[in-house]
């Protein structure tokens, strides 16, 4: 099973992982099978465009441009966050050149 | 990350015990031995009304559970008010029986997530400690359609002696099905557990053992499988934060109503539990004699009051507590700072030296049980 995505990646949330306004904690929280993790602001930004369609690479160079920020710099990023997430299950992607589900 | 989940000013998790009816008998059942009949289940509408309560005072996850839910002729109904609320729904059955049959209905109400059981790796080993001819081949079929219906699956597998050698089976197992989750659950002693603790207790050695294969195996199967891993309390250095701490994450509602801090709760006498019938979820989770009894850390004997970690593991467990020392406010005998830690120490060594007796099987109708505990306690 391959771990480890790239910018050709493109991630989606698998059925039972969903984003949620938790508006009685005014926050946002990423629900998942036993689990819910409080979502920061950056986290949230990267999950509202994770939409099975967007590659990383495109994540990030909207990020990039909205922050006007160095778009391979948040690349990595981008890749580190949403990594975390394919190791507990809780991340779907495309690989480029494959239809392999992580 | 915020720490916005943790302020324990409301819930996060509701146990929804839809009925104490189960086909299988496993002894290591953690429901009461007096389980809850038909006749005093809440009606689909009271259940409805729950569920919304529990969404607006900011409950995130509902856990459909028993007993086996899927009994309830009324689950799908069920299943779709949590899904219209806004609460993530996981189902926590036994894939027995109807279960099966309603499953593609379930996924249409908008189910989130399925945990199963099973029993162990092999059918006759696992049908036999469900005393179920035929269940581990159901369960499997109904494992295969929740992954064809595109759902995340979690295995879960109690652990004990009767099974403690196929830790490494049930792993490879869950993953060949497909799961994104397994949890390996040491034996808690509640209820039935209680009642059977001398056969499941496992030795130390084989408890060392089936917890060093885990660890490994979790770093084998990263990006495949996540596992989860429930310590056993007799052989534990420190207690668990039992429902994350008494009154600070989670609800449980039984099948008649009765709104518990943890499922069971109810072995603690002197304690006064609110209905749904009578109050509202908030204003039971705010002023409910239950749930304020062991709250915080101002009920807290020593060691716990002075100790460093009593914001960490809130005591451990009340009901063992009682179990085990006949006081609910003593500190939970799991932690090695307890002066009744090396009494578990010594039983579990006991107990698990002995050959193993009879278990008595989950039912209706609890005498034996009760005669039992009354020798055991």
């Amino acid at each position: 099973m391959m771990r480890g995505l790239s910018a050709g990646s493109i991630p989606h949330l698998p059925r039972g992982v969903r984003l949620h306004h938790d508006m009685i904690r005014n926050t946002h929280v990423l629900l998942a099978p036993e689990r819910a993790f409080d979502l920061d602001t950056v986290a949230l930004e990267v999950l509202m465009l994770v939409d099975g369609r967007r590659s990383i690479r495109e994540i990030a160079s909207d990020l990039a441009a909205r922050y006007d920020a160095d778009r391979s710099v948040i690349e990595a990023d981008v890749i580190d966050m949403l990594n975390s997430l394919v190791d507990r299950r809780i991340l779907g992607a495309l690989s480029p050149g494959s239809d392999q589900k992580p | 990350m915020s720490d916005a989940l943790n302020d324990a000013l409301t819930p996060i998790g509701l146990l929804a015990e839809l009925t104490h009816r189960c086909p299988l008998r496993c002894p290591y059942c953690s429901n009461p031995v007096e389980l809850e009949r038909r006749s005093s289940e809440l009606d689909t509408a009271t259940w409805c009304r729950v569920l919304s309560e529990a969404a607006a005072l900011g409950v995130l996850h509902v856990h459909l559970s028993g007993g086996e839910p899927t009994a309830r002729s009324d689950i799908e109904t069920i299943t779709a008010h949590c899904a219209k609320v806004g609460l993530y729904s996981n189902l926590i059955t036994s894939g027995i029986g109807i279960a099966l049959e309603k499953l593609r209905g379930l996924v249409e109400a908008g189910l989130d997530h399925v945990q199963l059981s099973i029993q162990a790796a092999d059918a006759a080993r696992a049908d036999s400690i469900a005393h179920l001819k035929g269940a581990h081949d159901q369960k499997l079929a109904f494992a295969r359609h929740v992954i064809e219906l595109d759902l995340p699956l979690t295995i879960n597998a109690v652990i004990h002696r009767g099974n403690i050698d196929s830790v490494s089976d049930i792993l490879d197992l869950a993953v060949s099905l497909g799961a994104k989750r397994v949890e390996i659950a040491h034996t808690q002693y509640y209820g039935w557990a209680f009642v059977n603790r001398a056969a499941l207790m496992p030795t130390r050695a084989e408890v060392d053992r089936s917890i060093a294969l885990v660890e490994a195996a979790r770093e084998q199967l990263q990006g495949r499988i996540v596992i989860d891993l429930v310590v056993p309390d007799y052989y534990a250095k420190y207690p668990k934060a039992c429902a994350g701490g008494w009154g600070r994450r989670l609800m449980n509602v039984s099948p008649s109503g009765k709104v518990l801090p943890c499922h069971a709760a109810e072995t603690i006498p002197g304690l006064t539990f609110w209905s749904v019938h009578d109050h509202s979820l908030a204003d039971i989770w705010a002023r409910s004699p239950a749930f304020e009894a062991f709250r915080g850390t101002a009920w807290m004997q020593e060691p716990c009051r002075s100790c460093e970690r009593r914001e960490r593991d809130w005591g451990g467990c009340r009901c063992q507590a009682l179990a085990l020392t006949g006081n609910a406010a003593s500190t939970d005998p799991a932690c090695h700072l307890s002066p009744h830690h090396s009494l578990i120490q010594t039983l579990a060594a006991a107990e698990s030296a002995a050959p193993s007796p009879t278990p008595i099987y989950r039912g209706f109708g609890a005498s034996a049980g009760r005669q039992h505990i009354g020798e055991t306690a």
